[in-house]
């Protein structure tokens, strides 16, 4: 295992003479999410050798490492003291780095009832695009000295700057974890989470896979045992099958020729888009996931209608912009944000919107 | 900063004409909502940090959206500062009115104007009370959570403009927590909405920026906000500490146990002694802190957690530990958290409320320091707090009419704040930075990181006409304040990395 390493003053360098000379820079983490946005055409800025945890005191509920350090050590550290990232970002594969996850802002399955990945974001250090190196936010709950900066980082896929380390907020796992198999219609998961919350039932997943809707309660063995039985249906311990759906592991996600995977976020209680394709339920109803060969804009048609929106989440090479373009002057605000922290447009230039 | 002069010569360089002003402003509100007399301004010079006052040039109290744009577009184009105030209730001087600017007034955008008890969310006006969301939710068993200690008066919009947050934090998250969509209007005078009412946005995440920008970035003319089912149970666990410390390692170890309470909080000796002398809510007054620790959630949850926190407050020095057996009694246990601030009213002429943030490991030593800080300037300190996320709220007692004791009470805050950067913690936990702290913004950022903050500020109001002079600090004035605190060469706190 490569050993811990602080390498900012590299990456700091390096960036500063990209600034300088106007070359433009692709930041790579572990690689894991490569097909996620549209690809940098720039000199790749490795910052998977600057790693390590930092700080983690697991009485705190804060930890902190460098952006290079494998998301998988993150969660083993946590592990090994009872506690977890409460926002289950994906690994994809096993290669993450925490950096890359936090810059992606992507959450899993328990994101709806513990939160984004972003709501854990305490502080960040950031190299930006002048080489600056910066702190924002801290390593404490409550913070609003300066403005959010740490958050407005968190999914801006390093266009923004380059995180170089991370505080999140860190919860406890739960004593028990169930899942509860039902054999419920897709339309009816947000109602029967719904019924099941304020039945007092610890849902921390709950998603349809075309055939069948699973649950997923976490809380002390008495609180799972009781909302097991007030729900009914088949209870087993199926950890393996929520990575998987975090992961994109599970069958339903393996590539299909001609189809592009999207990501369809919707709010709460929203009528399911009538699209074509093979879908998979998540977050309670409020993230759909749809293989696809139809035009992006007859799906973020249908997702706008609906309230939300698509992201052209992976498939084949194509033109199609990967996230749903923003109204004018969203964007105008968006390039001027930019030109603050990446004046020279250097750092991961359009791997969001060709714009920035 | 001081009480004295709220604002800087660079932060009052604006050449407002208010006869041409006045008539433009005429032109876009009704008489009622423009005042311009004195006596009718002076009820908005202060906020709840009621030190600091300044007389704004005219008020504008608009009552449609279309009021809002029109008044920041004629603001716009004469270059007038606009400070945007909801109930006025801020700490830090955030609604402090611009000597040479207009004080725009969100009291008549009090209006719910959606509630969804199906999706769980409510569509409000900024001028919406954060008590009245839950009083009107309540009905279906929902509720709000942020909840500011003000949250009887004060507004949603103000709540997202300090990113407040209240005794549930820990658990339940601050308000960037449980907004899901706000509409701003800009100094231009242009609608934007930013976040939705789906989990995410594409784009960067302008909602989280919002939140917390102190009135700088735009003017908020509504919001969506999530709401929560009302938890099938609460219980509520009072344990007495022979020492802060003490009381401030049960916190630890609770926490390292795997609990997550609704809220927790801490008092201290003085402050325990003088919320009993309020309120009576049967504190032990022989106790050097007592911790208040909720617990909610379902009934089988809830009771497996009242056993195991019972249990570990005792094996973690807690000589007394009470459950409250009835509504009326964990009534009476907030009580007198709830009277802490007005208790400490009464036993000084003034007092200033501080709101650090530290890493709860260093609760013990901090508070020591500060109680030493505090014998130095002469001056009491009452301690209470949100001991679950760290979050200080020294209330230092003084008397405003004894010559310099304000002062000193400042410069004893000031020292205060300092120490909780030196911690490795925040100036400001949930009351903002406003005026009140903006000279220790230079001691917890450095000037890139402050250029940053304006650059940002800059790509919403390129002429800086929102809330001058507050939040983050000009160059000039961190020199100013460093030069202040250079002793004998070396800074106040050389061990502080600065990277």
């Amino acid at each position: 295992m490569p050993s811990d390493a602080d390498r900012t003053e590299a990456i700091v360098d390096r960036v500063r003479a990209a600034h300088a000379d106007g070359t433009r820079l692709a930041i790579v983490g572990g690689g894991s999410k490569a097909f996620y946005g549209h690809p940098v055409d720039g000199e790749p800025l490795e910052i998977g050798d600057h790693r390590g945890i930092v700080n983690y005191d697991p009485t705190e509920l804060v930890l902190t490492a460098r952006a290079g350090t494998p998301l998988a050590e993150v969660e083993q550290a946590l592990a090994d003291n009872g506690q977890m990232l409460a926002a289950e970002p994906p690994s994809f594969g096993g290669a993450a780095t925490l950096g890359g996850t936090v810059a992606a802002g992507l959450s899993g399955p328990r994101r709806p009832w513990a939160g984004a990945l972003r709501d854990h974001v305490l502080g960040v250090r950031l190299v930006d695009g002048r080489g600056r190196p910066g702190r924002f936010g801290g390593e404490v709950m409550k913070n609003v000295a300066g403005y959010d900066v740490s958050r407005l980082v968190t999914g801006a896929l390093g266009t923004l700057g380059v995180i170089t380390e991370v505080s999140l907020k860190v919860l406890p796992r739960a004593q028990t974890e169930r899942t509860v198999l039902l054999d419920e219609r897709a339309e009816s998961l947000y109602g029967l989470v719904e019924r099941a919350l304020r039945a007092g039932t610890p849902v921390t997943g709950a998603a349809h896979d075309g055939s069948g809707t699973r649950l997923r309660i976490a809380g002390a063995d008495s609180a799972v045992a009781a909302g097991a039985e007030r729900l009914g249906g088949d209870v087993r311990e199926d950890d393996d099958w929520w990575r998987d759906l975090r992961d994109h592991g599970l069958p339903f996600f393996s590539d299909r020729a001609g189809q592009a995977l999207w990501r369809l976020a919707l709010p709460p209680g929203a009528d399911l888009p009538g699209l074509d394709g093979e879908r998979l339920l998540d977050w309670g109803g409020q993230q759909l996931w749809l293989w696809s060969n139809a035009d992006a804009g007859h799906i973020r048609l249908a997702a706008d209608r609906a309230g939300g929106h698509a992201t052209r989440f992976r498939g084949p090479d194509d033109d199609t912009p990967a996230f749903t373009p923003l109204d004018p002057a969203i964007m105008a605000l968006h390039q001027r944000i930019k030109s603050v922290l990446d004046p020279h447009g250097i750092l991961n230039p359009g791997r969001m919107y060709p714009e920035i | 900063m001081t009480a004295a002069r709220p604002y800087r010569e660079e932060d009052t360089a604006f050449a407002v004409q208010a006869p041409v002003l006045i008539e433009r402003l005429g032109a876009c509100l009704p008489a009622h909502g423009l005042l311009i007399e004195e006596s009718e301004r002076r009820a908005y010079e202060c906020d709840g940090l009621s030190a600091f006052r300044t007389l704004p040039l005219v008020v504008a109290i608009p009552e449609t959206v279309a009021q809002v744009q029109a008044v920041l577009r004629v603001c716009h184009e004469l270059g007038v500062p606009v400070v945007a105030r909801g109930a006025g209730t801020s700490l830090s001087g955030g609604a402090l009115p611009h000597p040479q600017g207009l004080l725009l007034s969100m009291a008549r955008f009090s209006r719910i104007l959606e509630l969804d008890t199906e999706r769980r969310l409510a569509r409000v006006q900024p001028g919406v009370r954060n008590l009245s969301i839950t009083e009107t939710a309540a009905p279906h068993g929902l509720y709000y959570a942020p909840d500011p200690s003000s949250q009887i008066a004060c507004t949603i919009g103000g709540n997202i403009s300090e990113n407040a947050g209240g005794v549930h934090c820990l658990k339940y998250g601050l308000t960037v927590h449980n907004v899901l969509e706000v509409t701003l209007v800009t100094i231009e005078g242009d609608i934007v909405t930013v976040g939705s009412r789906a989990l995410d946005t594409p784009g960067y995440d302008l909602l989280a920026l919002v939140h917390g920008s102190e009135g700088m970035l735009g003017v908020i003319v509504e919001a969506t906000v999530r709401l929560l089912p009302e938890p099938l149970t609460r219980q509520v666990l009072m344990a007495a500490f022979d020492s802060a410390a003490a009381a401030g390692e049960a916190v630890a170890a609770l926490i390292a146990a795997g609990t997550i309470p609704a809220g927790l909080e801490m008092m201290d000796g003085p402050a325990i002694q003088a919320a009993e002398d309020f309120v009576h809510a049967g504190y032990p007054t022989d106790a050097a802190a007592i911790l208040l620790c909720e617990l909610d959630g379902g009934e089988e949850e809830v009771s497996a957690d009242v056993a195991h926190t019972d249990a570990r407050l005792r094996a973690h020095g807690a000589h007394d530990v009470r459950l409250a057996t009835s509504a009326e009694d964990r009534a009476r246990f907030w009580a007198g958290r709830k009277a802490a601030f007005p208790a400490a009213g009464r036993i000084a002429p003034d007092y200033y409320c501080m709101d650090g943030t530290i890493p709860r490991k260093h609760l013990g030593p901090v508070l020591t320091r500060i109680s030493e800080m505090a014998r130095d300037h002469g001056l009491g300190v009452v301690n209470v707090f949100h001991a679950g996320d760290g979050n200080l709220h020294p209330l230092i007692l003084y008397d405003g009419n004894q010559p310099g004791e304000l002062d000193e009470a400042e410069r004893l805050g000031a020292e205060i704040l300092e120490l909780c950067v030196e911690v490795g913690g925040t100036i400001t936990g949930e009351h903002g930075v406003g005026v009140e702290k903006i000279d220790q913004m230079c001691v917890q950022f450095r000037e890139s990181e402050r250029e940053t903050f304006f650059g940002l500020k800059a790509a919403f109001d390129p002429d800086g006409l929102l809330n001058p002079g507050k939040a983050i600090p000009t160059l000039t004035r961190c020199a100013e304040y460093g030069g202040m605190h250079v002793h004998g060469g070396e800074l106040a706190h050389p061990e502080l990395e600065r990277y």
